[in-house]
């Protein structure tokens, strides 16, 4: 996928300056900076919750910005939103029906929801439960579980590990690596939490205040202590 | 007792009208949080079309399947054409459409069929059952509108609650953003809704107009029954609106009864009272603290 010149305000402020970045098959981008610096903007703006002033985001020749965002998950791109956003008056089960409610092929997203609750046994204990009783951990699983029956090939993930405990994040982290290595998935991860999504990211981009500051190998600003001091708070 | 016998039977079936609009009203407000001023309007259009139909010597049940056919399409016009343009903006907006909707269709109805009241068959017979001998205040006709309206309620929960479709309709109503990136066409939803809802609307208008007589604001008076009796129920669900038409139709019953038909009116308002200051969500609702 490639983003270009990508804008976008709210109002007056500009919360996108001409972003631009590629992200390449089968790998994990982590897209960090403080609060506020647009990166959750920026996932917005791609899956057209919010109208992009400018610029693009190319994916298989299609601009997922210019596209209403019902159509962005068609395309094959799955956004997990801030939040989660797992409804709460449905069940699991119903939750990841409507995962998958926009395909024909309904064999195939029963086959898919069975994948998901191999993967996640504790979603498959309560699938007929309202959403209520989950921990935020299990909501994270079933949002990303719900993303993944809509079989996707980007996985757009806004700060999985927000109000989750060290462990959980750790988990998640993990899962996503073992996701894009079994799946070839393409992975675009927006984290606060910088040390985390770099260890398990290949490519690091570094918002701030809505303009790309600087981007590279994940490793690379991993590993540099002046950057990352400047940056990313550690 | 007797008397108790019937104010009970009366309120029930008239209490399945107001649970109808009752229902409509409840569809539409899950789905695009707007009070639809204009629903006994599109009603009473749907039952003149009928009327006409019938001037035409169309059988009775061909112009009944016509009119909820016409409640479909009306529903669906109404929100793609007047309603999606206010639909995000301010509730005022959407209030002053609905009630200049109403004015336009009222005074439409009045242009195309005058404004004398005309009559509107009943399918089975007005004619009091008898139970022992003695004559209790419940007809064919109305066993049939209570059959009818359950028969629309439960059609609506299987269809809720079993279907994808059902399923979308109700991410749509509580989540349209999320519901949106997961693939639903969230507008398309909504219109499907307001399909739904005039549909009910338009059953409502059909059992009515053979007691009071078809004219342009004849459905003036059970609409604002019906929205008390879809607050009461809990603007919710379905079962709400059941429950609150049934309350509200046995208040009503009883106390016109029992205090005679001037109170019918303070009747219905006091119970609203009651029920806004006891619990104020209405009686079925599930008030929850949405956590993210």
């Amino acid at each position: 996928m490639t983003v270009e010149g990508l804008s976008a305000s709210y109002g007056p402020v500009r919360a996108l300056d001409d972003v631009s970045f590629t992200v390449e098959e089968g790998s994990i981008t982590a897209v960090l900076g403080a609060n506020g610096a647009g990166k959750t903007t920026l996932l917005r703006t791609i899956t057209g919750l919010v109208p992009a002033t400018g610029g693009t985001a190319m994916f298989r020749g299609v601009d997922l910005a210019s596209r209403p965002p019902e159509e962005v998950v068609r395309a094959g791109v799955a956004h997990v939103p801030e939040g989660r956003g797992v409804v709460q008056e449905l069940t699991v089960e119903e939750n990841l029906r409507l995962g998958g409610s926009f395909r024909r092929d309904r064999d195939g997203t029963r086959a898919a929801i069975g994948e998901v609750y191999e993967m996640f046994p504790p979603l498959a204990e309560r699938r007929r439960r309202s959403t209520f009783t989950l921990s935020g951990g299990e909501r994270q699983m079933l949002a990303i579980g719900r993303a993944l029956v809509a079989r996707p090939e980007v996985l757009l993930l806004d700060e999985p590990s927000l109000g989750l405990a060290p462990r959980v994040t750790t988990q998640i982290m993990a899962l996503l690596r073992t996701l894009v290595a079994e799946r070839n998935l393409t992975v675009l991860l927006v984290e606060q939490n910088a040390r985390g999504a770099l260890s398990i990211a290949d490519r690091a981009v570094v918002l701030v205040l809505g303009r790309v500051a600087l981007q590279g190998p994940a490793a690379q600003v991993a590993s540099d202590e002046n950057l990352r001091h400047h940056y990313l708070g550690y | 007792m007797r008397l108790f016998i019937d104010y009970t039977l009366s309120g029930v079936s008239s209490g399945m009208i107001y649970a109808a609009v009752a229902l409509g009203l409840v569809l539409i407000w899950r789905s695009t949080r707007i009070l639809n001023f204009a629903q006994g309007g599109m009603a009473m259009i749907t039952t003149y079309i009928a009327s006409a139909l019938l001037e035409h010597s169309v059988g009775y049940w061909a112009a009944f399947a016509v009119a909820l056919l016409a409640g479909l399409a009306l529903g669906a016009a109404t929100e793609r054409l007047l309603i999606r343009p206010v639909e995000g903006r301010s509730p005022v907006d959407a209030v002053i459409v609905a009630i200049g909707f109403l004015i336009f269709l009222e005074a439409l109805a009045g242009a195309i069929w005058g404004a004398s009241p005309r009559g509107f068959p009943a399918p089975f017979s007005q004619v009091d059952y008898l139970v022992g001998g003695r004559a209790i205040a419940f007809t064919p006709f109305d066993l049939f509108v209570v059959l009818a309206v359950l028969a629309l309620m439960g059609v609506m929960l299987l269809l809720f609650r079993f279907t994808e479709v059902g399923l979308r309709m109700r991410a749509s109503a509580f989540a349209p953003e999320v519901a949106r990136l997961l693939g639903v066409r969230v507008n398309r939803m909504l219109t499907l809704g307001w399909a739904l809802a005039t549909m009910a609307g338009a059953l409502a208008g059909l059992f009515v107009a053979p007691a009071v007589f078809l004219s342009p604001n004849y459905m003036d008076s059970i609409l604002i029954y019906g929205f008390t009796a879809a607050i009461v129920g809990g603007l919710e669900s379905p079962l709400g609106s059941l429950v609150g038409g049934l309350v509200i139709g046995l208040a009503i019953s009883y106390v016109g009864g029992y205090l005679g038909s001037a109170f019918e009116g303070a009747g219905a308002l006091g119970l609203l009272v009651v029920v806004l200051m006891v619990r104020p969500s209405g009686l079925f609702s599930r008030v929850q603290a949405r956590r993210v």
